[in-house]
């Protein structure tokens, strides 16, 4: 499996929260390649399934998040200018004259205004209910393309950087799909000690609402959520973030199961697949919050990789990373029990 | 029209990297004299129907807004300063491309790791990096090194009811009126001065202006427009779909009073939409030409743009051809007076 491609093929798919349906397609596809019983409910969500051979088998899930940061449509005015919403918490700094596309009854494109600076008061960051598109048509022309509660993404597209960097919109969390596809490539073939469900969710930014429902519909004993995290820019704290490049981040944290993040700790030294460790001393901020305390409870853990500028139309991510985040789910799917 | 605009608007050519550019003009126009002056001006006479009494000047600038990279750090990250006026606002979160072709990004660190204060400010040009994934400076001095160029990554499309967006919209709509008058029939012989350097403060066009030594100068560029959402009256300055704008005065000029009229009553007898600024705001070539020599009666024709030096410049289509048809007009107009 070609991890670039696929993450192409994954973030040039839209799916802002609770919007996700178009890239639940594109990863239930994926999905069937490597796992069962693959289906899309009601909320986008995407499951499967991969049942080990032995009996009493416990059930592991791997979850990453398939939805991405964007706005929403709220109003209309009079000459068809267009305010928005958020739908997570992307970064609005960075939203002023860019081209977006309103996805409406079909696709339209726009631009956001931003004043010149003879009008301008002061150049701070623009507040959400600052932000105007201008989509070159009047209410009513307008009102029969978009309505409210259409999203909104800003156009950005996948692009090569340096060496093995990639830099493109949604790779929180398209890429923890991949890494979990990738894993799933590195199982094929081979027999599993947990019985696997894979979850891509919907709705992570918006309050892990998807992850509720994929856990408690499988009541896993166990559950991995492969998500991005903080990467080191030249303006970031050095306790906040991880380096590209310097492999897979095993969480630790309150809201985790201890056991498991040791054990993937020791998982990870023993393969020599390059790790960090990621302390987080309140929750997690990913899907684990959600997992742990659904059903009768959940083990948890979390599986990161630093990527820079979460939140915007240009995450940047190292695909060793990714790479190896799957290595590790990959040993830890295979050693069983024996890891705790 | 919008298939040529595109072209050259996709092209990358800042102040003093104008190459391409005008390569491009030179290659698609037919003249009857062209001169490629000590700065890069490209200066081009054609021949029209009829010779007029007065030397008539049109005059466009090539060069867009861009960056150049002033520092690589020992970590492989790029800083840049703004080659002409950039607001930072539109320069974070999006993609540059360097002059080798290869992709960079400018963020910040994570919404989620900024502090209240830090959400609400928006960093300095003087602040950011450019990031292309290269993690030391030996990495990235393989595609990029001090005083190298970068430029805007972004799409041109058409959206709405005819309007267009792009980057560098700002001076190539002037200099594609321009090829058109070139390899159209004009009525008089006229010169036509395609401009370098005008966003660092209408270098070229003293050169061109001097060399060429017109009577009459039309500068064709694109003006600011504010007309959206949240702005009314006077600070709108000039309206998309509302025609040709004519200045009387900008921030480098005091408009031949002359010709302002002239192109007011030209416009009204030919039918051709035209407005004037509501604010004293902005500059151009004029502001060099028309103190040039003994000094050239100056008229600036430019088509209203929203978002200027910003990836995403916007002009209404029907504009164009209004600045397109009145400074035809005006070449007939002016040929005598």
């Amino acid at each position: 499996m070609n991890i670039k491609s696929i993450l192409k093929q994954l973030t040039n798919e839209i799916g802002v929260s609770g919007d996700e349906f178009s890239v639940s397609g594109i990863a239930a596809e994926l999905l069937t390649e490597y796992a069962d019983d693959v289906q899309i409910d009601s909320f986008g969500n995407v499951t499967g399934v991969v049942m080990s051979s032995r009996s009493n088998s416990e059930t592991l899930m791997l979850d990453a998040h398939i939805d991405q940061v964007g706005y929403i449509v709220t109003d209309i005015d009079e000459k068809g200018f267009v305010s928005v919403g958020s739908c997570g918490s992307p970064d609005l700094k960075m939203t002023l004259a860019q081209s977006v596309t309103i996805h409406g009854k079909e696709d339209i494109n726009g631009v956001v205004s931003t004043l010149p600076p003879h009008v301008q008061k002061e150049n701070g960051a623009p507040e959400i209910g600052d932000i105007s598109i201008d989509i070159g048509m009047n209410k009513e022309q307008a009102e029969k393309i978009i309505s409210q509660g259409d999203r909104v993404t800003i156009n950005s597209c996948f692009k090569e950087l340096y060496g093995d960097m990639v830099s493109a919109p949604a790779i929180d969390d398209r890429s923890g799909v991949c890494a979990i596809l990738s894993a799933l490539e590195m199982l094929k073939g081979k027999d599993t000690v947990y019985n696997l469900v894979i979850s891509f969710s919907t709705q992570e930014e918006t309050g892990e609402r998807g992850a509720k429902q994929t856990s408690f519909r499988f009541q896993p004993d166990k559950c991995i959520a492969v998500d991005v995290s903080f990467g080191r820019t030249p303006d970031s704290a050095p306790k906040e973030s991880a380096e590209l490049g310097s492999g897979v981040m095993i969480g630790f944290s309150p809201a985790l199961d201890k056991d498991m993040s040791e054990s993937l700790r020791k998982l990870a030294k023993q393969k020599n697949i390059p790790f960090t460790v990621e302390v987080m001393p309140d929750s997690t901020g990913t899907n684990a919050d959600a997992m742990s305390v659904s059903g009768k409870g959940v083990k948890c853990c979390t599986l990161s990789f630093p990527i820079r500028y979460m939140h915007t139309p240009i995450e940047t991510v190292n695909l060793k990373d990714v790479e190896n985040t799957a290595k590790l789910i990959c040993e830890y799917v295979l050693g069983g029990a024996e890891n705790d | 029209m919008i298939d040529k605009l595109k072209e050259l608007c996709q092209l990358n050519g800042a102040s003093g990297d104008e190459a391409k550019i005008r390569e491009y003009i030179k290659s698609n126009i037919s003249a009857d004299k062209v001169i490629i002056d000590n700065l890069g001006n490209l200066l081009v006479f054609k021949k029209g129907k009829k010779t007029p009494k007065n030397k008539i000047m049109f005059a466009a600038h090539m060069d867009e807004v861009g960056f150049m990279i002033t520092d690589i750090s020992k970590e492989g990250f790029l800083s840049f300063g703004a080659v002409g006026g950039i607001n930072p606002s539109v320069v974070i979160g999006r993609s540059l491309r360097l002059e080798s072709g290869v992709y960079g990004v400018v963020g910040t660190k994570a919404i989620h790791q900024q502090s209240k204060e830090e959400r609400k400010k928006m960093p300095s040009i003087e602040e950011m990096y450019l990031d292309i994934g290269a993690s030391n400076s030996e990495e990235a001095e393989k595609y990029v090194s001090r005083g190298s160029y970068a430029y805007f990554d972004t799409d041109f499309f058409q959206f709405g009811n005819g309007f267009v967006k792009g980057k560098a919209i700002d001076d190539r709509v002037g200099c594609l009126i321009m090829m058109e008058m070139i390899n159209g029939t004009p009525e008089y012989d006229a010169w036509y001065a395609f401009t370098v350097q005008e966003e660092i403060g209408a270098r070229g066009a003293k050169a061109a202006a001097f060399t060429i030594a017109p009577d009459i100068a039309f500068v064709l560029e694109t003006t600011t427009a504010c007309d959206i959402a949240g702005v009314s009256g006077s600070k709108k300055v000039c309206e998309l779909g509302k025609g040709a704008v004519v200045s009387y005065m900008d921030r480098g000029t005091v408009y031949d009073r002359g010709l302002y009229s002239l192109a007011f009553d030209t416009a009204k007898a030919n039918n051709i939409a035209v407005q004037t600024k509501t604010l004293v705001a902005g500059g151009n070539d004029s502001g060099s030409i028309h103190v040039s020599r003994g000094g050239i009666r100056t008229c600036a024709i430019s088509v209203p743009c929203r978002y200027l030096h910003s990836p995403s410049c916007v002009i209404k289509e029907s504009d164009y051809f209004c600045v397109k048809e009145l400074a035809e007009k005006m070449l007939s107009a002016a040929a005598n007076i």
